[in-house]
């Protein structure tokens, strides 16, 4: 029986071989767990990982790293001497650079001036970038960056983008990098390509520190994993003898609840019928690739894939946000092809969109006007002409204990909300009034495991009365046990479809990227 | 959490608007005027005047009948002015252009009106129909050349605004008429007119446009807080894509928007007009449209509060006459006005980081009540 994780103790490598130590660190925030007793050893030359749910608490702990913030308690050595941050420049001082998940770069300037903007070289007062340009140019051979000191950044990609974010850490000396969520904006090859510079990275002595809650790439790329819930740091992983899910099972702290729809409830009746479906995307791309597909009422269909593959706009175009380049849409056999996205969701189209904060929420607004959101044409929320606003307040309330939306009442804004509650306040309003289709977009992503059970309660009850629902998500485990069945999409186009009583996540995951085919195809 | 099944309305509004919140609420409007009243003192001292000898004047001038009449006609002015920059503000819509809009849609009012003769009431509702027209279709174009082209609505509303200058003189040379110096519109005569309110003590008539500003602000509030309509134009000024994704049609909104703002700009040149001047001269007030956006700012967009903020902006303005005759330049009342604008969009953003807080305080208050199980260390065998 493999032994992948052990106990935190501080230092269990000797003290010389660490870049950064972490003792004890505390945080507090004023009714917020933040940090508490936080323990870390980053061995030199390493890429550690720290991984932990949305709101653990990692996000604190770096911003102490750097120097944003300071620990009421605790403390942390680099190279094992205590140190103490003011301000992020001390940080930089003592060779610590950050990588921001947004990237903070200048579109007018080049490579060369956003990497020197903020410590210019000069001689006798001008400008000097003669010797940066050499610089930079060693940085990028030595740590195989390839950039151009002298592109406009307008011009370069999020990949490239990214390496000139982390060439400017460089460039002020870092010798350990803390890079924030760096995956979360990259497609799959510019994953690769990040993780071959990491890997130069580390092969010049150089420490990171890679946060992230994709466990997939934190087991491919990590050296060490350390797993932080609740603000506490819960324990180390070897990621050579970690499964993603034994990981996932130590970022929540308890066995993963099964997300698996039990009975058949498919019936023969067709909701929502799309036949030669293309899209086109800008310069003339085809990102959606001729589908057709029926969804019946009672069934969940799932489509696995790499996001990024034409996900997003297959759930636009179905909700008619994005114009389509051929093919038609039926729902309940009339055809919605050129039907606005209003009166789509009046015919009963409900949408839980893959970004709350993005599509889903008027933040500064407060519940119960999120509850009128996208549902202004429908009871209980409107009469006549006008917001039925006693009306909407009463189902608001009716939301908010059905769904346990944990708030202290329907007047806080929604942004007071966390991520989870917001994400059930969205699902409880788009289970309202009978919608016919569900277009559920990563419905339970960033929510923690408690609200997830929940959704997947509430998605399974309302299948269970007759709701078709298209779910797209990222979660494979969600997708195989929720859905009756499966498709996988591939730059655009159905490649393969599964048998979600067969199919293993593994197998999905290989058909995902076009690797293999899918074992238990139907 | 649900409130307990009945609940006074006394109790229902303390729920709604806790105390608290109420008192957030004003903190910044009175702390930005405190702070410009203290600024503007530091300013008088320096400069050697007795800041209580001025705010006294200041005050016992607003009490004089005629300088108040004068008060409330150019209030209600502004009002207007604020109502109509407001309504594009609640889409994120910056209409700059709202100076442009009044200053033809009066042109066009005061000619269109001096044309008629007789026609009763319909007189003044024809001038009033063609000023909100041509304020609508002036700021319309910004509108279409947002929404199909994409220009900014700032860029456009303030080219917009200088060719509305040239037009306006344009028109003017074209279509009025030499007297003395001035060049103006034929004069509207009888019907076309807008009788005065009497007030005690003073020749000068309150203009009868001010229950048409009431109607404005009443149906501002109306459509912005209680339709569909205004909830969709509310959504679409917080998030846009949400309000796309939840069925909006955003570009048409986005005209509507501009038309409703140009129809109500349209309006703030005619008080003045139908009830004073009743001719359209190079003479006519400029610079309404501006102090629209500076008291749209301090009003918060909301009725009431706007009215507030134009009550402030004009008894500033038209208090400080008095100031001259003991010999302190007038200027400091656009000091004051600057500098209550400043302060007040620094104390709005400072209490709503502030309430924010406490909000988010509150919600997590309100979990810790029922806390989740402790994270416990622990090692995961496979």
């Amino acid at each position: 029986m493999p032994q992948p994780t052990q106990p935190v103790t501080a230092g269990t490598p000797a003290t010389s071989e660490l870049a950064i130590e972490v003792l004890g660190i505390t945080k507090r925030f004023p009714g917020v767990v933040a940090n508490s007793d936080v323990n870390i050893a980053v061995r030199r030359g390493t890429v550690h990982a720290i991984v932990g749910e949305n709101g653990a608490g990692k996000s604190t702990l770096m911003k102490m790293l750097y120097g944003m913030q300071r620990p009421d308690e605790g403390e942390i050595r680099i190279d094992g001497k205590p140190v103490s941050f003011s301000s992020p420049s001390d940080a930089i001082a003592a060779g610590v650079g950050m990588v921001h998940q947004h990237f903070m770069l200048a579109d007018n300037f080049t490579v060369l001036e956003n990497i020197v903007l903020g410590s210019e070289p000069t001689a006798r007062g001008a400008l000097n970038f003669g010797a940066a340009r050499r610089r930079i140019t060693e940085l990028s051979r030595t740590y195989g960056l390839g950039l151009n000191p002298d592109v406009l950044v307008e011009h370069l990609g999020v990949g490239d983008r990214q390496r000139v974010e982390i060439a400017k850490v460089l460039y002020r000396g870092a010798r350990l990098l803390i890079l924030d969520e760096p995956t979360a904006v990259l497609v799959p090859h510019e994953v690769d390509e990040l993780f071959q510079n990491l890997r130069e990275l580390k092969s010049e002595g150089l420490t990171i520190l890679f946060i992230s809650h994709k466990l997939d790439e934190v087991i491919s790329v990590a050296d060490d994993i350390t797993v932080i819930r609740r603000g506490r740091t819960v324990g180390t992983a070897n990621p050579r003898s970690t499964t993603p899910r034994q990981l996932a099972e130590l970022m929540v702290g308890s066995e993963l609840p099964s997300p698996e729809t039990r009975s058949d409830t498919v019936s023969d009746r067709t909701v929502l019928s799309v036949r030669g479906l293309s899209v086109t995307g800008e310069g003339g791309r085809t990102v959606l690739d001729n589908l057709t597909f029926d969804i019946h009422a009672g069934e969940i269909y799932g489509i696995a894939g790499v996001e990024g593959n034409g996900q997003s706009e297959l759930v636009e175009a179905l909700m008619g946000i994005r114009s389509i380049a051929a093919g038609t849409v039926t729902l309940n056999d009339r055809d919605i092809t050129t039907t606005s996205t209003r009166n789509r969701r009046i015919a009963g189209i409900a949408y839980i969109p893959e970004d709350r904060h993005r599509q889903g929420l008027l933040l500064e607004a407060p519940l119960w006007e999120n509850r009128v959101l996208g549902h202004s044409d429908s009871a209980p929320n409107i009469k006549g002409p006008l917001i039925d606003r006693a009306g909407a307040r009463r189902d608001t309330e009716r939301i908010v204990s059905e769904f346990d939306v944990r708030t202290p009442g329907i007047d806080v804004p929604a942004l007071a909300l966390s991520g989870g509650n917001q994400q059930k306040l969205i699902v409880g309003r788009e289970l309202s009034g009978d919608p016919v289709l569900l277009i559920a977009s990563q419905p339970t992503r960033g929510v923690d495991v408690g609200a997830q059970a929940a959704i997947w309660e509430h998605v399974r009850r309302a299948r269970a009365s007759g709701l078709a629902v298209l779910l797209i998500s990222a979660d494979l485990e969600e997708l195989i046990g929720m859905s009756d069945s499966i498709r996988v999409i591939l730059r655009g186009a159905f490649v393969a479809e599964a048998d979600p009583a067969t199919v293993t996540a593994e197998d999905l995951g290989a058909a995902m990227t076009g690797a293999g085919t899918v074992s238990g195809a139907a | 959490m649900s409130a307990p099944g009945r609940v006074g309305i006394a109790g229902r509004l303390r729920q709604r608007y806790p105390l608290r919140s109420v008192l957030l609420g004003l903190a910044a409007p009175i702390g930005a005027i405190l702070f410009a009243l203290l600024a503007s003192s530091v300013i008088l001292s320096l400069g050697g005047h007795s800041p209580s000898n001025v705010f006294s004047t200041m005050l016992k001038q607003a009490e004089r009948p005629t300088s108040f009449v004068d008060m409330v006609n150019q209030a209600m002015v502004y009002y207007l002015s604020a109502v109509a920059v407001s309504i594009g503000f609640r889409m994120n819509l910056f209409n700059i252009g709202v100076e442009g809009q009044y200053s033809l849609a009066a042109f066009g009012a005061a000619y269109v009106g001096g044309q008629l003769t007789g026609g009763g009431p319909f007189h003044v509702v024809i001038e009033v129909l063609v000023a909100m027209l041509v304020g609508a279709a002036w700021a319309g174009i910004a509108g279409l050349l947002k929404v199909t082209r994409g220009v900014s609505e700032v860029i456009s509303t303030i080219m917009l605004n200088a060719i509305a200058v040239g037009l306006g003189s344009y028109l003017l040379h074209k279509l009025g008429k030499s007297s003395g110096n001035n060049i103006q519109t034929k004069p509207i005569t009888g019907s076309g007119q807008v009788a005065g309110l009497s007030y005690s003590g003073t020749q000068a008539k309150i203009f009868g446009f001010l229950f048409v500003a009431i109607a404005v602000g009443v149906a501002y509030w109306f459509i912005t807080g209680r339709t569909r309509f205004g909830f969709r134009i509310k959504a679409t000024g917080l998030n846009e894509q949400a309000a796309v994704a939840s069925g909006v049609n955003v570009k048409r909104m986005t005209l509507v928007a501009m038309l409703m703002s140009g129809a109500v700009a349209g309006l703030v040149g005619l008080p003045e007009l139908l009830g004073q001047t009743h001719t359209f001269s190079q003479t006519a007030q400029s610079g309404l449209g501006f102090a629209g956006i500076a008291i749209a700012l301090l009003g918060r967009n909301s009725p009431v509060g706007m009215a507030l903020a134009a009550v402030l902006w004009s008894f500033l303005g038209k208090s400080a006459n008095q100031l001259d005759f003991i010999g302190v330049p007038r200027e400091i009342a656009a000091i004051m006005q600057g500098v209550i604008l400043l302060s007040v969009v620094i104390a709005y953003e400072l209490v709503r980081r502030y309430r924010l807080v406490l909000q988010q305080k509150d919600v997590a208050a309100q979990l810790a009540a029922t806390p989740p199980p402790a994270p416990t260390n622990q090692a995961v065998t496979a």
